[in-house]
């Protein structure tokens, strides 16, 4: 009898695990008219980032948390050759977007690093002075969950007032500058 | 009987869940397109250790990307050396790894280090390859012919033929400081070298 109730208990567990891992790991990247994976992200320390997201607080926020109508995601490396290129376009989309008094209430940009650590992710963020806020995923738990996307990989979500959300936009690479892909963003969002 | 039948089972659901969901995420950048051939898990490390901190460093002279020939004793009483095998061109882990120490110059210079990149890949190879990872300011040095000859003298020639992925932290004596010899399905974090580095200081 004892040793069914192991098997049972065994089973289970491995039952759970299989279920946890399908949930956090998946097979493609998020597309358009999808929601995101989860995604826990450590609320930042640096009191301005933490404006800029409209967070509170301390510990883990989930991206439909941020204060915005529209969040752009860039998911990047500090390794990868095409994310250092485009760091400073992806800067300049930053600064365009703030430097419009409609749009910097409504649109939020945030980077996630696929497998760097917080150094790396700090070195990437001294060397192109990114202005918005990056995270680390030092162990790819965010890139596993988004299907492991190659980098850079760009999704935009649309943050509904109900707390909903929704992917209206993503794309590998092809970053085609600060102007043309705000366009982008502000067209598929609806913004625009 | 019962109990073999359970641990074996117990067992059989280990193995089966590494093999079906280990997962591999390189990270890796879309500059290499889909160039970049899938090796797979590999056996973590697979070479015998010749060397250990606080041996000299063996010297060599190998052909590097530029055309010149690059020896480690040119560099001796002048800098620190870091030594940086991957395995291989045109694969996974190794495509995203150099690249990182190209924005880091500043961080060499600051600690009075020159970095060498090796791997056993022959020149025309290494030329495709660091193309895609635009211009790199540290030599990359051919260990091709004969080959893996370097590797097998600092002891990271794996079993195939290509090294592992390893670090090698030389000062200017000589004399080696540091040696990550890495697994070689994951890319070493930046820091751990850094801290590294700036050992050699104090």
């Amino acid at each position: 009898m004892r040793k069914i109730v192991v098997l049972l208990a065994v089973m289970t567990l491995f039952f759970f695990w299989v279920l946890g891992y399908l949930a956090l790991a998946a097979n493609k990247p998020p597309e358009k008219g999808e929601m995101l994976p989860v995604i826990n992200l450590p609320i930042p320390k640096n009191p301005g980032e933490k404006n800029y997201l409209g967070l509170s607080g301390d510990g883990l926020f989930k991206i439909p948390q941020i204060k915005a109508k529209v969040v752009i995601i860039e998911i990047f490396s500090m390794y990868c050759p095409f994310c250092q290129k485009d760091a400073p376009g992806v800067n300049e989309l930053y600064y365009t977007i703030e430097n419009n008094p409609d749009f910097k209430t409504k649109i939020k940009l945030i980077g996630i690093g696929a497998g760097n650590s917080s150094y790396e992710v700090e070195v990437f963020k001294k060397t192109y002075k990114v202005p918005f806020p990056l995270f680390p995923d030092k162990d790819f738990v965010i890139h596993k969950a988004c299907g492991e996307v190659r980098t850079p990989y760009f999704i935009v979500v649309n943050i509904n007032e109900d707390g909903t959300h929704q992917i209206v936009h993503s794309q590998l690479g092809g970053y085609p500058g600060a102007e043309p892909f705000l366009e982008l963003v502000l067209k598929s969002s609806g913004l625009k | 009987m019962q109990k073999n039948r359970l641990n074996r089972l117990i067992l059989s659901i280990g193995v089966l869940s590494i093999f079906t969901f280990s997962s591999m995420a390189y990270g890796l950048s879309d500059a290499f397109k889909e160039n970049i051939y899938k090796v797979g898990t590999l056996k973590p490390i697979d070479s015998v250790p010749k060397l250990k901190v606080g041996d000299r460093a063996p010297n060599f002279t190998l052909p590097s990307v530029s055309g010149e020939n690059i020896s480690l004793s040119q560099y001796r009483g002048k800098k620190n050396v870091v030594i940086s095998f991957v395995p291989a061109a045109w694969t996974p882990v190794c495509s995203d790894q150099w690249p990182g120490y190209n924005i880091v110059k500043d961080i060499f210079d600051q600690n009075d280090a020159v970095l060498l990149g090796i791997t056993v890949d022959n020149i025309p190879t290494l030329f495709a390859w660091t193309n895609q990872m635009g211009k790199l300011w540290f030599p990359v040095l051919s260990d091709f012919w004969p080959h893996g000859k370097v590797a097998k003298k600092y002891g990271v020639l794996r079993s195939n033929g290509v090294s592992e992925r390893a670090l090698f932290v030389i000062d200017k004596k000589g004399v080696i400081r540091y040696i990550d010899v890495h697994d070689i399905n994951q890319r070493p974090h930046l820091e751990d070298l850094v801290n590294e580095l700036e050992k050699l200081k104090k």
